[in-house]
């Protein structure tokens, strides 16, 4: 079952081969037997995850199961799922409770998917390894001594691990990519605007957008079903019709073309992701696509434009963490202000902290043409870049991650260089483009590499295709770590 | 890009975030690193560029002006760090 499809599982349960609570039970004493080494969830609640698997067995016996009803699938801890813990990975809110439901919650429940538990993150999505987590680091379930990638690092361990069927992830720069590309497993953040973030704890929400992680493409295809959907409570939610993501998974490629970005090869890419890049490209020529080279003249901006806009627009979603509603009071403080200045300045971590400088700093009297509106105007020309390649092209591949992932401390004393490791994914989101990253095989040191595929506007079922006949072809997305 | 002492004492202020000396001065090293990699946008030519403040070039929607939120003041409440009678309770801040 650990290494079914989420089709397959469905199958079982629909034909009550296995019950949604012998299911959830399973995956909970994996969770119970391997989270402790790994740290993929923060929070763990087996009752009222047991619960809800009875109320889908209930809705298997009745015939009124959906595709994923009873299936456990694992939340980031970023999206407020009433009555659970939603720490946000952060001790601002380590003992927030939240209220309500995000609207990515509300459609699993409505599925009748289980909530399986709440996954381990870089404190406010900030962060490319999970270092920043004030619950501690998430361990690489390929390499422990290795970084899961971030922020959803817990979410990619617990998928990659098998602690979970599927889960869900939030990408601002890059956060479901980096992480599953790190350990081996397919992610999609599709385009801005699809998936609600009612509910998301913001990060920056012109680029923040929920979405799957799992094992393989045509699962993300079932996963995406759930998530997407027009949600008036988000103000950038896209009125669109709602769209079955699995309609194009058995397509043909034949006549695909694939644009390479020159960019995306040059100086800074390992040597062993490149081999893997380029096998995969050979594996795509076999199933009948054509290479074209492009050009995104201006990727090497996005860089230091989200560095801007990111924190800026962070700043002033965490001005909301002042101690007074919820979150974290300090426990002594002289007056108001102090109030205010010891509660976030003990509530936060440090890469939090140090966002919230860069961002309050760019929008600050005398600064706010130089950095913020330079900024906003280069995010044009780098979405302007990618309009134009996309009339050579179908899709884009390049890699997800300049290396396979880093040991533990590597990056954590350097802002800059930790930055530098999402360079490949954060052009996209600065576009609002659909993105993914799916398994491509293995570097010199044995960790995993990802296989980067970028969609036009609403191109995900192309892509979910794009990546499933690879999946077809190759195995890599099959293989599982060792010892779990 | 080089952050005086003073520029980071400012910053820190205006994000109401406590700062010791010693972590104000890792703070500009690290900073000034991070604007030495920003600085590579200024001398891209954006003249006559519009900025893109969004991914998405929609006209805000408009709802009906109708009460949708039902009254949770209690549940709310619950999560407060301090509250006193219905108010949520914070330093006294006028004489």
């Amino acid at each position: 079952m650990l290494n079914s499809s989420l089709q397959q599982i469905g199958a079982a349960l629909r034909a009550r081969k296995i019950s949604s609570v012998e299911l959830t039970q399973l995956y909970l004493d994996r969770i119970t037997a391997l989270n402790p080494g790994l740290n993929a969830y923060i929070t763990i609640h087996a009752e009222t995850s047991l619960a809800q698997a009875r109320a889908a067995d209930a809705m298997l016996a009745s015939g009124d199961a959906q595709p994923l009803t009873g299936i456990p699938v694992a939340q980031k801890d970023i999206f407020c799922a009433k009555g659970w813990r939603t720490t946000c990975g952060s001790k601002m809110l380590e003992n927030f409770i939240a209220p309500y439901d995000a609207h990515v919650i509300e459609q699993f429940n409505h599925a009748g998917a289980v909530n399986l538990g709440k996954t381990n993150m870089d404190e406010f999505a900030m962060g490319s390894s999970n270092e920043t987590s004030y619950f501690g680091a998430v361990k690489n379930p390929w390499a422990q001594n290795a970084v899961p990638g971030g922020s959803s690092g817990g979410a990619a361990a617990a998928v990659s691990a098998r602690l979970c069927a599927a889960a869900t992830g939030t990408d601002t720069g890059g956060s479901i990519r980096q992480p599953a590309a790190l350990c081996g497993i397919s992610g999609i953040k599709p385009t801005y605007g699809t998936v609600s973030r009612y509910g998301m704890i913001a990060f920056a929400s012109s680029l923040d957008q929920a979405g799957p992680m799992a094992r393989s493409a045509e699962d993300l295809a079932w996963m995406l079903n759930v998530m997407t959907g027009f949600d008036e409570r988000d103000s950038t939610s896209l009125q669109r019709d709602k769209e079955d993501y699995t309609r194009d998974l058995s397509k043909p490629l034949a006549g695909l073309r694939i644009g390479l970005p020159k960019e995306f090869f040059a100086e800074g890419l390992a040597q062993d992701v490149a081999s893997c890049v380029d096998a995969a490209l050979t594996e795509y020529k076999k199933l009948g696509a054509t290479i074209v080279e492009i050009s995104l003249p201006n990727s090497q901006l996005a860089v230091p434009v989200y560095y801007v806009l990111a924190p800026a627009e962070a700043s002033s979603n965490l001005s909301r963490f002042d101690g007074v509603r919820y979150g974290y009071r300090a426990p002594e403080y002289k007056d108001l202000a102090d109030m205010y200045e010891k509660s976030r300045a003990q509530g936060f971590g440090a890469e939090v902290k140090r966002r919230i400088m860069i961002g309050t700093y760019v929008l600050s009297h005398g600064y706010y043409d130089a950095y913020y509106l330079q900024a906003q105007k280069i995010r044009r020309l780098i979405a302007q870049d990618f309009t134009d390649a996309f009339k050579q092209c179908d899709v884009i591949m390049g890699p997800t991650s300049p290396s396979t992932a880093f040991d533990f401390g590597a990056k954590s004393d350097d802002p800059v260089q930790m930055y530098l490791s999402d360079i490949y994914t954060i052009a996209v989101n600065l576009a609002g483009l659909p993105g993914m990253s799916i398994p491509a095989g293995f570097g010199a040191n044995g960790r995993p590499i990802g296989l980067q595929i970028i969609g036009n506007y609403f191109a995900e079922a192309q892509m979910l295709n794009v990546a499933h006949q690879y999946q077809l072809a190759a195995n890599w997305h099959t293989l599982m770590p060792k010892g779990m | 890009m080089s952050l005086t002492h003073q520029d980071v004492q400012k910053v820190a202020r205006l994000a109401r975030l406590a700062m010791s000396e010693t972590e104000i001065e890792t703070a500009r090293s690290q900073l000034s690193g991070i604007f030495d990699l920003i600085a590579e946008m200024q001398a891209v030519d954006t003249s006559g560029i519009a900025p893109m403040s969004h991914a998405q070039d929609l006209p805000q929607r408009l709802r009906e002006d109708k009460v949708t939120e039902a009254n949770q003041r209690e549940l709310f409440q619950s999560l407060a760090p301090q509250i006193e009678a219905g108010l949520y309770l914070v330093p006294q801040v006028i004489e």
